[in-house]
């Protein structure tokens, strides 16, 4: 009797086992995307797309999905809200295990490169997702590239600025926003004197560090050299201007956590006067009491360092389709359509959204003085390495910025401990010194 | 019969025991697992690499195990310690006859009723430095603010707090269950004989829990080791690295960056076996103090 238990328990977990590793065959439909170039009107489908826009962007997409399927009425599409903080992770486990996976994803110019790398994202090239691909700008179209295959379509781009309220900057006597960090700090030295309100709040996260190192001629990596530099002298005496803003009193102290919205929530209530941040903020800053109106939000390009020069990351977003999708020509009209001109102009206008392409910077989108800012911003902006896993690197960055910024480390340290922190995960290949 | 049990138990407990314990040996990752994804097939190519995982994590090479450690024993001890006696002093005093008595276990029970994300995220907006209402509190009382959960050292206060907050709910009825199981007579024979209040606590009300300690003690201990929402939601990720426990840190190797289930499931087990160690030296301990009774 015994026996015949554990046998019975022993095929019982063999036959679990099995049908957890059989994995299914995959789709069948023909990926080139022929059906929809010769065909449009007849492709019928689902499309799922996993939308990673913030609440106050929703709506605008909410109106384009419905306009694509009023124009594609055998294609229905499921725009599902994915918060961005997840949507990465999110993707990754549906697309590993298949199950779940969406057909169209947002993904963010960091995360494109490793969804492609593992083999989770349909390149596109010659499908009609990819149509009039000379319009694009060459800065984004670069960040949806892997290995040679294009995986993305660069639906929105952006960098960051510099952010200020016009009113306080006036009442403190600026005439003038600050051109370089120096400038900035004695900036908001005068403004903390003679307004009481705060010069800046910083996002301790990585990203937001890139300003000043680049401000200094650093970089993240040598991708060519195959070195890390993001601990180089002229990395660490960026940071260290970013450090001395906290320790001067000159930034409010960095939010450890939810370092973004502290920052968000100080400027946009007039708590604080500038602050370094994307396009994609300005929409809620006109949510926030100190912009009600419009024109007392000032944008100026990031502050140069004492190279004299400045440079900001190009960000943005790609539309992907999952490689496993099984309303690929579906999905290569829905991107189609999301990425034209005409919804990138739309976009623009309602959202303030950066366009990808160089036709939708129509005279009506840059007669927005915020978008003629930002698009002036984007001509300094400088695109992240495009490495898998670039994204990832963020993560260990983000620690090791947070605790530099909160003074448990010193910059030189901290980026050294960074350094190697890619080094023994991630970059097992690159060089340290 | 016995069979559905042993066929319930394989399918929930043994496969995926087996398979961590399985990955635990290997290098897989994202990368290198097989996977079929359309047209796109990869073949696993992750290798057996024996004890390499544990060797890594228990001689300290992988840098981050014994810190950790460390820290999550003194969580873990902490925590538990003021949930039994903040738990056995809410359920002494609501023990003795009074009016409301009911009314106020339930309002003490609440707690124990809210999810744990909930209370996660409703103690992070409490913590905010900047629009916190503690800080509010703390300034209205002319105390400058306090960043709750930014320095390492308060934020671990911090998350004890939460924890504490959390637990006791459960410690109090269960200890109020104890207390009531205490024959009466046994408190009447102390007092007759001139026992003052401290001697019956310690000789007649002590003793008497000993059963419902022993089995909450336990419970509480390997609850809070593997404590993921509180540590992981109120904290963040960002600023928290010095802050993480096992758990938290095992799920960050499976869940962040080039996935690692290998190192993931070592920890996993590594955690399995710490809980187990104890539990059985618990145990021991709780039967040898019942022998000598």
């Amino acid at each position: 009797m015994r026996r015949g238990i554990s046998a019975a328990a022993l095929a019982g977990v063999l036959a679990l086992a099995a049908t957890a590793c059989g994995g299914d065959g995959g789709s069948d439909s023909d990926s080139s995307g022929k059906k929809a170039a010769e065909d449009p009107k007849g492709v019928s489908g689902t499309v799922t797309y996993w939308d990673t826009s913030n609440e106050a962007e929703g709506p605008t997409y909410d109106k384009l999905v419905k306009r694509f399927e009023a124009a594609y009425p055998k294609i229905d599409v499921k725009r599902v809200p994915v918060s961005f903080d997840a949507a990465e992770q999110k993707f990754k486990t549906a697309a590993q295990s298949g199950k779940g996976a969406p057909d169209v994803v947002r993904t963010d110019v960091g995360w494109s490169a490793g969804f492609a790398n593992l083999g989770y994202l349909q390149p596109l090239d010659g499908t009609p997702a990819l149509d009039g691909k000379e319009d694009f700008l060459g800065g984004p179209m670069a960040t949806a590239k892997f290995k040679g295959e294009t995986v993305g379509v660069p639906q929105v781009t952006d960098t960051l600025g510099l952010l200020y309220n016009k009113a306080v900057l006036k009442k403190a006597g600026i005439a003038e926003p600050p051109r370089t960090w120096e400038e900035f700090t004695e900036a908001a030295k005068t403004i903390k004197k003679k307004t009481g309100v705060a010069g800046t709040q910083l996002n301790p996260e990585g990203y937001f560090s890139l300003p000043f190192v680049y401000g200094e001629g650093g970089d993240m990596l040598d991708v060519k050299g195959k070195r890390i530099t993001v601990d180089s002298p002229a990395a660490a005496k960026g940071v260290r201007t970013a450090v001395d803003m906290v320790k001067s009193g000159v930034s409010l102290k960095p939010a450890t956590t939810d370092g973004y919205v502290a920052m968000q929530t100080a400027f946009k209530d007039g708590k604080v006067a500038m602050v370094v941040n994307g396009p994609w903020s300005v929409t809620d800053d006109y949510a926030g009491s100190a912009f009600k109106d419009k024109a007392n939000l000032g944008i100026a390009n990031i502050p140069a360092g004492s190279t004299g020069k400045a440079a900001a990351p190009i960000g943005g977003h790609n539309y992907s389709v999952y490689r496993g999708s099984k309303n690929k020509d579906a999905s290569y009209l829905f991107i189609k359509y999301m990425a034209s001109a005409k919804s990138q102009e739309l976009t623009a206008k309602e959202i303030n959204t950066l366009p990808t392409r160089e036709s939708a910077y129509t005279a009506e989108v840059t007669a927005d003085p915020a978008k003629k800012a930002f698009r002036e911003a984007l001509s300094i902006a400088r695109s992240r390495p495009v490495i898998p896993g670039v994204g990832d690197l963020f993560v260990a960055y983000d620690q090791h910025y947070t605790q530099i910024l909160r003074g448990d480390t010193s910059a030189g340290a901290g980026l050294n401990a960074l350094s190697e922190e890619w080094h023994d995960k991630l970059l097992k290949d690159y060089r340290t010194d | 019969m016995v069979l559905p049990v042993v066929v319930v138990l394989a399918v929930l407990v043994g496969y995926p025991l087996g398979r961590g314990l399985y990955l635990s040996f290997t290098d897989a990752d994202e990368a290198n697992i097989g996977r079929v994804i359309g047209d796109f097939h990869v073949p696993a190519t992750y290798r057996f690499v024996g004890l390499d995982n544990y060797w890594n994590i228990l001689s300290g090479k992988e840098g981050s195990f014994y810190p950790r450690l460390g820290w999550t024993v003194v969580w873990t001890a902490s925590c538990v310690l003021l949930h039994y006696s903040i738990g056995l002093g809410l359920a002494m005093l609501l023990n003795r006859p009074m009016r409301g008595r009911s009314l106020y276990r339930v309002l003490l029970i609440l707690p124990w009723a809210v999810p744990a994300f909930v209370a996660a995220f409703a103690w992070k907006l409490m913590y905010n430095t900047q629009n916190g209402v503690i800080n509010a509190v703390l300034a209205k009382v002319g105390v400058g603010a306090v960043d709750w959960l930014g320095d390492p050292f308060v934020q671990k206060l911090s998350v004890i707090a939460v924890n504490t907050w959390l637990g006791v709910p459960f410690m109090m009825v269960a200890i109020l269950g104890g207390l009531q199981a205490i024959p009466r007579e046994l408190h009447e024979a102390a007092e007759m004989d001139g026992a003052s209040p401290w001697q019956r606590f310690r000789n007649v009300t002590l003793p008497g829990l000993r059963p419902v300690s022993g089995t909450v003690v336990l419970l509480g201990t390997i609850w809070t080791f593997n404590m993921f929402p509180i540590i992981y939601l109120v904290i963040g990720q960002a600023g928290g690295t010095k802050s993480e426990i096992l758990v938290t840190y095992a799920y960050r190797l499976a869940f962040q960056g080039v996935r690692d289930y290998a190192g993931s499931a070592s920890y996993g087990i590594v955690i399995l076996s710490l809980l187990l160690v104890f539990s059985v030296f618990h145990r021991r301990m709780l039967s040898r103090q019942e022998g000598s009774l």
